[in-house]
């Protein structure tokens, strides 16, 4: 086979089984938008590499499977970067294929010419920099193969434009990069486990983004049926557990609820399935379940002991490690402990002052909820908005609820909303954003127009950076600074000339009706939701305090 | 990044390190070396141990080992790299504190793609007394 180096990437890409790329074409990166032309992959041209990213993270994150992005050199690749730590936080496999000056300027501060590679080292799980048109042959696989093994995360290839037009010589293609086998864990760590779970009379199970990763949402259902053990999730855990489980307490940490939180600092036994122990989640990580012991299972190592030294820790792929935990554990009411859970829960709930109400943050999450199919993908940008459908959207499985955990990074929302409508077009897809964040990749309007990607925007618009606010409002004296728009957008009429449908909740005589209706029709549609600016966040556990010390969202309480 | 010399002892730990003449890996684009950890009071010694690892040979492994060991904030006391029989590889020795961070430090680096073996290394610090006659 004779090809170029950018025709050998694509048909790579191709037998990775990708369908769809976004990106920007640039100066460093025209050989590969050229072989576009002979290749049977879509492109979807964004309007901001950043965008890219999160469209690929859209893809990836829904579909379980890594997905591609592309950038050219310079600025390229900067605009880019936040999408690529975005994911390596979140531990999503993207693939981002970015253009690079030719080999023979690299160094000579060439036009966009940038360190790509340097820049991400600390971002990636792994990074290349193609020296060689050769090199493609083993970098593309193998970048695939990293990206999907053990703990997912995002890998950066650079290819200098000389190395994308250089023609190359072969005779047969590589195998398409698969993942690794997943770690061996010795069965006497899995009795051993069962055998502190067995032993238990108050266990908790804590329940991370690592379940949704290998799939073991059902292994989890499993496990916690047959020994009564109460579910909480992390953020990114959301999903891993249906809503209207009796077992499922919802959210712990920071903005968990009350009974939540109140569980874990009496239970005995804490069994962390896919987790990392992060600050949101536990608070101050000394002071986490000052009663328990912990069972730690994670495929990634160093976790393992990292912020907290587990009594047992399991180095596997928590759906491998539950279904060989299954046989070994009791079958168990424990119903001394599911009294006390469920006292604690019926005492302290999940206070959602104004659901009734649909111009409140609690009534439109939930009232969009009851609108919407239970297929419907859920994703959001990052602040009040972000944690308020945390709380409130009855999530029912895995890869259902996109939203941004470890960076927390405004302007998320929207690209991956369009990603996730490009990997399932016949979904609707909802993106519950602020009007902060929307502001952050409000470009993307214009993609979202240009492919009628079913989307629609639901902007709980306060006027504020709301979480900014609120933390100034409880720890900085109600001093507020920087945290009030004065230029408030007409964000129906900003949509509207992007060619968006849209409407307004605050000048509808019928809110309900007409966000029915905006949600019913097919294509993108933006819906513009006014609530007051001074409703927070509760329960809130203060920045670096302990989960236990909690600050509103009691069931009396009106705000 | 450059190909840094191997017979090179470097110490990105030292106060008057500096970025402008550092011939090093740590100093290179990208992997500026900025240890947020405090150093110990003057006076203690801080037991080390010298961890061998083998990693693939091209320019950018210094700055994957170098920039885990600035963003975790572990310590690095030296490095010593050379490449090994055909040059696909290398060994490189690193100086560290022996302290409660190990473990967690080892697993950090036994991720690292371009690592592909890690273990402590006995006899290490007679090569790191070895290279010390020749610097500083």
């Amino acid at each position: 086979m004779n090809m170029t180096g950018a025709e050998l990437i694509m048909r790579l890409l191709e037998r990775q089984g990708i369908t769809t790329i976004a990106g920007i074409p640039g100066g460093a990166n025209l050989p590969m938008y050229d072989a576009f032309h002979t290749s049977s992959i879509q492109h979807i041209l964004v309007r901001h590499e950043q965008a890219a990213g999160f469209m690929a993270q859209g893809m990836a994150r829904t579909t379980g499977l890594p997905a591609v992005c592309f950038a050219t050199s310079g600025p390229g690749a900067t605009n880019i970067l936040t999408a690529i730590a975005d994911a390596k936080l979140d531990s999503v496999p993207v693939i981002c294929i970015t253009g690079q000056v030719p080999t023979g300027l690299i160094g000579s501060d060439a036009f966009q010419e940038i360190d790509t590679y340097g820049l991400t080292v600390p971002i990636t799980k792994h990074n290349y920099l193609v020296r060689t048109v050769e090199e493609l042959l083993t970098v593309i696989p193998d970048a695939f193969r990293i990206a999907m093994s053990g703990r997912p995360g995002p890998v950066v290839i650079d290819v200098p434009k000389d190395v994308q037009s250089a023609r190359i010589e072969f005779d047969a293609y590589p195998e398409p990069g698969a993942p690794d086998a997943p770690p061996r864990f010795s069965h006497d760590d899995i009795f051993r486990a069962a055998g502190l779970i067995n032993a238990s009379e108050k266990p908790v199970i804590y329940a991370g983004a690592g379940i949704i990763g290998s799939n073991a949402a059902p292994a989890l259902h499993a496990l916690a049926e047959k020994a009564s053990i109460p579910v909480a999730c992390t953020l990114l855990g959301l999903g891993s557990m249906p809503d209207s489980h009796p077992l499922y307490l919802g959210m712990l940490g920071m903005h968990g609820s009350r009974g939540t939180n109140m569980i874990m600092e009496e239970c005995d036994l804490v069994i962390a399935l896919g987790v990392r122990f992060d600050d949101r989640a536990t608070g101050k990580a000394a002071e986490f379940c000052p009663k328990a012991h912990i069972i730690h299972i994670d495929i990634d190592r160093s976790e393992l002991g990292k912020i907290k030294l587990p009594m047992l820790g399991i180095e596997a792929d928590v759906r491998l490690a539950i279904e060989a935990l299954l046989p070994e554990v009791g079958a168990d009411k424990r119903s001394d402990w599911t009294a006390r859970t469920t006292e604690l829960r019926e005492a302290h709930p999940m206070a959602m002052p104004g659901a009734d109400d649909l111009l409140t943050p609690y009534g439109i999450i939930r009232q969009t909820a009851a609108m919407l199919d239970d297929d419907a993908i859920i994703s959001t940008d990052v602040g009040q908005h972000q944690m308020w459908t945390a709380q409130a959207y009855p999530f029912t499985y895995p890869r259902q609820w996109l939203t941004s955990g470890g960076l927390g990074t405004m302007g998320f929302g929207l690209p991956t909303a369009i990603g996730a409508a490009v990997a399932f077009p016949e979904r609707t897809s909802v993106c519950f954003s602020g009007d902060g964040s929307i502001l952050m990749n409000i470009q993307e309007l214009a993609t979202a127009v240009e492919i009628n990607a079913n989307v629609k925007i639901v902007l709980l618009n306060n006027g504020h950076l709301g979480l900014v606010r609120q933390q100034q409002e409880l720890f900085y004296g109600a001093r507020y600074m920087a945290s009030r728009f004065e230029a408030r957008p007409d964000f129906a009429t900003i949509a509207r000339g992007f060619g968006m449908a849209a409407c307004d909740l605050a000048n509808e005589a019928n809110p309900a009706e007409a966000l029915a209706a905006a949600l019913r029709q097919p294509g993108p549609c933006f819906i513009n939701v006014p609530i007051a600016e001074e409703d927070c966040v509760f329960p809130m556990v203060p920045p670096g305090a302990a989960n236990h010390t909690m600050i509103g969202g009691e069931t009396h309480a009106t705000a | 990044m450059q190909q840094r010399d191997p017979h090179e002892e470097m110490n990105p730990n030292e106060a008057d390190h500096d970025e402008a003449t550092c011939e090093g890996g740590c100093c290179s684009k990208g992997a500026a070396y900025d240890p947020p950890a405090p150093k110990a009071p003057a006076g203690t010694v801080v037991p080390t141990v010298v961890l061998r690892l083998s990693v693939r040979n091209h320019p950018g492994v210094m700055s994957h080992v170098c920039g885990m060991f600035a963003r975790r904030a572990f310590n690095l006391e030296g490095i010593l790299v050379l490449p090994v029989m055909d040059g696909t590889t290398s060994t490189m020795l690193l100086l560290v504190h022996d302290d409660r961070r190990l473990d967690q430090l080892e697993r950090q680096l036994s991720k690292l793609e371009d690592v592909l073996e890690i273990h402590r290394e006995a006899t290490g610090h007679r090569a790191f007394a070895a290279v010390a006659e020749f610097i500083g």
